[in-house]
């Protein structure tokens, strides 16, 4: 029997993750695997890599962009079906509780994309025990530090208590359009400049 | 102590699922003998497809949505209903200041009115023919900001499909879209006009209660297996979610309900910008306000009602976008999603009025008018479309071949 020869397409932000899930696809006999990381691309990608099936983390906010867009596109005028049919809601929770959720172009067989998703769920679940909430975790608590630290130099200088040096950061983070946490790195490194 | 039935709802950042955040975090869920699990969501494909599947069991939806899944327009499709509206109103059309200052060019003046800002935006559309589209981000292809854009659109003499883009984006998301120069403009709920306000890279250009006027947002939506299988829940939940209702449409507890909100579990954003929402005084660009009496309409107006009229319009909206067909049996299946019978009998023990009919013509009303109800009394109205323009849910079919463009 022939390799199953299918055009799979991974969009996730984290590199890392998409390819683990490429390897997973690729140890199974799939060559045709293609990531993108920036959702910007999709719409040129799509257009030209014409997918059989696409994977996208379900927490990714713009699955909403997504969907609409393969409802619109020249490239794939089938309707897009959820990979697991409305008889099968069981491994349909699977692939959510994964953080997987794969769109299968209408007339897809679905034996061929069962192995397919399995094995991205398993490289999915390896990945996030391994790496990712570590990763999170880090630099959450490395945040917090500058966070903390800028929050000490406003109290200290400017006489305000923890809330209020919080509010303040956190005003000024979204007048300027940045992430709280570069307003107070800046805070920190002026600061350093100051000392006597 | 009897332990609390668990029901897990899925929400999205905005400030109508405050009936819902309000209905666990002041106790009237526990009063019903319910706990809810509020879990938030980056996407509305999320919500409709988690419920769909049972991570909820029920979510704070869009409420087309229910129609949606019920007509099998989504990858997964699950019988879906809404047995309770949560409230009215509440979203705006917002610009950047760069269409906005081609927009006041064009004449548009600064008072909110869909009539003259779409008169401006037409020309403006107009000026730029053969140039680059102008380009709106709305939150769902099958939601009220889509309907609502367009409608607006196309009775200002603009064609949504030909003359501009229309592309999906999610509520948080939309302000940086706008401050990117990705998108022109945007429909969306508070409040996320609101933060793109006091971001300064947006101007509010028009709102949803100017475009039509108490009209229909979100809606509480499950599946029918779930209502099959836990109608005491579901009627409590009703309970619950209708006390809510009241103490959010009490003007007193507004400063309390933002405070709530601000939460980081919720909408994780500055009481104040949420404040412009709850109580209609909006900043329209900064420094610069504006009030609007019924902004957004948590419980008057029989703002938690479904009705069939709401469902039946979305229904003919999705039909006129070529979103799908019109046929008798899915005018019925849209219809039948909303479920006023179910809102009437979990309401029933509090002695409170409700609407006795289950459709009304929608526009219908130029002030507010006392209605029949089960017991008491109960006033609808002022509604109404921008461009006069009424919808008769038993004259649906004429009123899809009248909107065709």
């Amino acid at each position: 029997m022939l390799a199953p020869d299918l055009n799979i397409l991974i969009i996730d932000e984290n590199r890392i993750r998409a390819s683990i899930i490429e390897g997973g696809l690729r140890e199974a006999g799939h060559n045709q695997v293609f990531i993108i990381t920036d959702v910007k691309e999709v719409g040129r990608k799509v257009t030209e890599i014409a997918p059989d099936v696409v994977m996208i983390d379900l927490e990714n906010p713009n699955r909403d962009m997504l969907e609409h867009f393969f409802s619109l596109s020249r490239a794939l005028q089938k309707p897009i079906a959820m990979f697991v049919d409305k008889s099968d809601k069981a491994s349909m929770e699977k692939a959510i509780e994964a953080g997987v959720s794969a769109y299968v172009v209408d007339g897809m067989k679905k034996d061929r994309v069962k192995p397919i998703l399995d094995m991205a769920i398993s490289r999915f679940n390896a990945f996030s025990k391994l790496t990712r909430e570590l990763e999170e975790a880090r630099s959450e608590l490395e945040d917090r530090k500058i966070l903390d630290q800028a929050k000490g130099i406003l109290m200290r200088t400017r006489g305000l208590d923890e809330n209020a040096a919080y509010q303040l950061l956190r005003k000024t983070a979204m007048n300027q359009n940045r992430r709280m946490v570069d307003i107070a790195q800046s805070l920190i490194l002026a600061a350093g400049l100051m000392e006597p | 102590m009897t332990s609390l039935f668990e029901i897990n709802a899925g929400f999205l950042p905005l400030l109508d699922s405050a009936l819902l955040v309000v209905a666990e975090a002041r106790g009237f869920a526990a009063e019903e003998g319910l706990k809810l699990n509020l879990v938030k969501q980056s996407s509305w494909a999320n919500i409709r497809d988690r419920l769909a599947v049972g991570h909820f069991d029920v979510a704070h939806m869009l409420a087309p949505m229910p129609i949606a899944s019920s007509l099998g327009l989504n990858p997964l499709n699950v019988p879906t209903i809404a047995p309770m509206a949560l409230g009215l109103g509440g979203n705006s059309v917002t610009v950047s200041p760069a269409l906005w200052d081609l927009l006041v060019a064009a004449g548009a003046p600064s008072d909110l009115s869909a009539r003259a800002v779409g008169a401006a935006l037409k020309q403006v559309v107009a000026a730029r023919a053969g140039g680059e589209k102008l380009r709106f981000g709305v939150v769902h292809p099958h939601s009220g900001h889509n309907y609502e854009l367009r409608y607006w659109l196309a009775a200002s003499g603009i064609h949504p499909d030909r003359d501009i883009e229309i592309v999906i984006v999610p509520p948080p998301l939309l302000p940086d879209a706008l401050a990117r120069g990705a998108i022109d403009g945007f429909c969306v709920g508070a409040p996320w006009n609101s933060v793109a306000v006091a971001r300064g890279v947006g101007r509010i250009a028009t709102v949803k209660a100017a475009i039509w006027r108490s009209s229909p947002e979100k809606v509480l939506g499950l599946t029918s297996e779930w209502a099959r299988r836990e109608p005491e829940a579901l009627a409590a939940l009703i309970r619950a979610v209708y006390r809510a209702s009241i103490w959010c449409g009490d003007r007193q507890n507004l400063d309390e309900v933002a405070q709530i909100l601000a939460a980081p579990d919720y909408l994780d954003q500055p009481a104040d910008i949420l404040m412009h929402g709850l109580s209609g005084q909006l900043m329209l660009a900064r420094g610069e306000m504006a009030g609007v009496d019924d902004f957004f309409i948590p419980h008057a107006r029989a703002a938690t009602f479904p009705w069939q009229s709401h469902a039946l319009w979305f229904y003919s909206q999705m039909v006129r976008w070529g979103q799908l067909g019109h046929t008798a049996e899915n005018a019925r299946i849209a219809a039948e999603c909303y479920r006023p019978d179910l809102y009437r009998a979990a309401l029933s023990p509090l002695g409170v009025p409700v609407p006795a009919a289950n459709a009304k013509v929608e526009g219908a009303l130029g002030e507010s008018t006392p209605v029949g109800v089960t017991k008491g009394m109960l006033s609808l109205g002022p509604d109404g479309f921008f461009d006069g323009q009424v919808f008769d849910p038993d004259d649906l079919d004429r009123y899809i071949i009248a909107q065709k463009l």
